[in-house]
């Protein structure tokens, strides 16, 4: 599929990823290969230890492959230096995390700006930048709230509203309502699926509950280090009930 | 990343922990105004002592008769009356004899009772000769002072220190008018200009002077020529080795005192007396500030040891940064910008701190209050050198930081 390669934002091949701690080593991922097109929204489940922490971490440039290849956005980063996966983090990923992890006692506008301070872009523009990412969320008038001062749905949001201010080709979300309600994950997945429907975003999103994984188009697998599943999800429904099944 | 948003990052975490900062930067106040404070006192005493110096008079030797203890058989010559031993004659020969000596003088000291009118006043008169103003490098303010002819026919006149003329003439002129001191009348002829108090807080301005003859003829009527002391000044700061050796031999010849046998005068080189005495403020001056920047030192230990806390507290922080991607060195900036603003800040008020407090303790002590410049910029320089010192090695932990252990840190 020559065609799909070319289009693909996110291409692993033969990926292997082996740790060494002393004596002990741990083969984490075993051979991974994987396309992901643009406007995709991949669901990625599997145990703990199944390796898709480690290839979320490849993914979002943290990590280097021990082996195989990995190109994001028709670049290969799988040799790039630490810097350059830095440079790279801050313009092509946007990360959401289980805890949030906006920095402490920092506004949430400049919590949003902070990529973009990096990027080296001008206060007057990333303040604007900032302030729409934040209107899109649905938190324009907590502009200036600290993060102690929001809720755990609100500081989510401001964790998604810095995550696409610098307009990344993809999201990685690390089980992003992991620490949320039922009912405020709800309303941050309708806010990925908006993304998604809407701004064609590419989202990768690590899951362990069926419920969040089904509001993605397709699901992959974890086991062992390898890719045991990789479907497409038809309907939200049908997916819960076929989730079900598998569960008896 | 642009260099301003460095810096203002940096001082937006150091905002964040007030306390702490403060704290921090407390052990960069005090060591910086310990240096300044101590190098500017050390300064401030060796000037005291430089400007004595120049109050005894330039390349100046001091010749004064003492006791002789020669022990064992015959009479003990034993305590000889110490203004016996030097005569008018010892004075000719040293000046005459000695090509290292410019210009000496003997000295006679007396004590009296000052009186004009209903004023009066008790204080020190010293005799010499007419070189003696030029030996010691003191200054006319007002009048003349008195010539030769004066010292051989021994003129009832005399010149006033500043003190005296001020409390006899209060608001008046005193050269020309007459006084009379242990009853007898003298004529003013001049005022010595003021040279304030020496370091042991005596008055300098309450002396006056009159030809040596005068002393003895006039007012002791001593049948003796008694000389308290020769006053002597070399050609050169140079010549002053060579004059005391000289001086020394030339008068053991003259008083015949044979090889083996103790001086019955003692010759003072003031300039090396002087070279000692800066050269113990000076050490004092070096010790002081040594040990001001050692707590210097100390401060900047402390800084390392909370940037190193700093950076363990962050270490999430770390993690998101590098995350949304900051380079390392992007980190590696910011923390040593936080430790170095830290040291700059703290450094200026301690140069404030170290300018008021010097300050102080020279007006508490009496001392010429004086400020190094040089102690003020080296202080703040090196408080500056131990931000980047001391916040190098936390800035690179925290640089190096793995951003995925970073991040799972809790």
């Amino acid at each position: 599929m020559p065609e799909s390669a070319a289009m693909s934002v996110i291409s692993l091949k033969d990926v292997h990823k082996i740790y060494r701690t002393g004596e002990i080593e741990v083969h984490a991922l075993r051979g991974v290969s994987l396309e992901v097109s643009r406007g995709e929204f991949v669901a990625v489940m599997g145990p703990s230890g199944s390796g898709k922490s480690t290839m979320m971490n490849l993914i979002g440039c943290l990590d280097r492959p021990t082996s195989g290849t990995y190109i994001l956005d028709g670049v290969d980063v799988s040799t790039m230096s630490k810097n350059q996966r830095a440079d790279t983090r801050n313009t092509k990923i946007g990360f959401v995390f289980q805890s949030f992890n906006l920095i402490p006692r920092t506004t949430a506008v400049v919590n949003v700006e902070l990529p973009m301070v990096y990027a080296g872009i001008s206060p007057r523009e990333r303040r604007e930048r900032a302030r729409t990412a934040l209107a899109n969320v649905g938190l324009a008038e907590k502009e200036n709230s600290l993060p102690n001062q929001l809720s755990g749905g609100q500081q989510q949001r401001v964790a998604l509203a810095r995550a696409l201010a610098s307009n990344p080709a993809i999201i990685l979300a690390d089980e992003p309502t992991g620490a949320l309600d039922s009912k405020t994950a709800d309303e941050i997945m309708k806010i990925f699926e908006q993304l998604n429907a809407e701004r064609h975003m590419t989202i990768v999103l690590v899951t362990h509950e069926p419920d969040i994984a089904a509001h993605a188009k397709r699901l992959v697998r974890f086991r062992d280090g390898e890719i045991q599943e990789d479907r497409p999800i038809r309907h939200r429904d049908e997916e819960l009930k076929l989730q079900a099944q598998l569960e008896i | 990343m642009r260099i301003i948003d460095i810096q203002k990052m940096a001082v937006h975490a150091l905002g964040k922990n007030k306390i702490q900062t403060a704290l921090t930067m407390l052990g960069i106040v005090i060591g910086v105004s310990a240096v300044i404070a101590m190098v500017s006192l050390g300064q401030g005493a060796q000037k005291l002592v430089q400007d004595q110096v120049a109050g005894m008079g330039t390349n100046v030797l001091q010749v004064q008769g003492q006791g002789q203890y020669s022990g064992g058989g015959g009479g003990a010559r034993g305590s000889t009356d110490q203004s016996q031993v030097l005569t008018e004659a010892d004075v000719d020969a040293i000046r005459k004899e000695i090509p290292a000596v410019a210009m000496a003088t003997p000295v006679v000291q007396a004590q009296g009772q000052f009186v004009n009118g209903n004023q009066n006043w008790s204080s020190r008169i010293e005799g010499s000769n007419e070189f003696y103003l030029d030996i010691r490098g003191w200054k006319i303010a007002q009048g003349e002072f008195f010539t030769e002819s004066d010292v051989r026919t021994a003129s009832k006149i005399v010149i006033l220190g500043k003190t005296i003329a001020d409390t006899l003439f209060p608001g008046g002129e005193a050269v020309g008018q007459s006084i009379r001191i242990r009853n007898l009348p003298y004529r003013v002829i001049g005022v010595l200009a003021a040279k304030g108090q020496n370091s042991n807080g005596q008055d300098q301005d309450d002396t006056a002077i009159m030809p040596y003859t005068t002393i003895q003829k006039k007012m002791l009527g001593a049948a003796l020529p008694r000389i308290q002391r020769i006053t002597v000044s070399a050609i050169s700061a140079a010549a002053t080795g060579p004059a005391k050796d000289q001086i020394t031999a030339l008068l053991r010849e003259r008083h015949q005192i044979r090889p083996g046998q103790q001086d019955d005068f003692r010759v003072n080189n003031i300039t090396e007396v002087a070279e000692a005495a800066e050269n113990t403020t000076r050490v004092m001056t070096l010790l002081l500030g040594s040990i001001a920047a050692v707590s210097l030192l100390v401060g900047g230990i402390g800084i390392m040891n909370i940037m190193l806390v700093s950076v363990t507290e962050r270490t999430r922080e770390i993690g998101i940064r590098m995350a949304i991607g900051s380079r390392g060195s992007y980190i590696r900036m910011q923390f040593l910008a936080e430790s170095v603003i830290l040291c700059m800040v703290g450094g200026f008020i301690g140069v404030l701190a170290g300018i008021g407090l010097s300050l102080t303790i020279a007006h508490v002590m009496g001392w010429p209050s004086f400020v190094s410049p040089q102690a003020a910029t080296v202080a703040f320089l090196f408080s500056a050198a131990t931000g980047i010192f001391f916040g190098y090695y936390p800035a690179h932990k925290a640089a190096s930081l793995d951003p995925i252990e970073a991040l799972r840190y809790e």
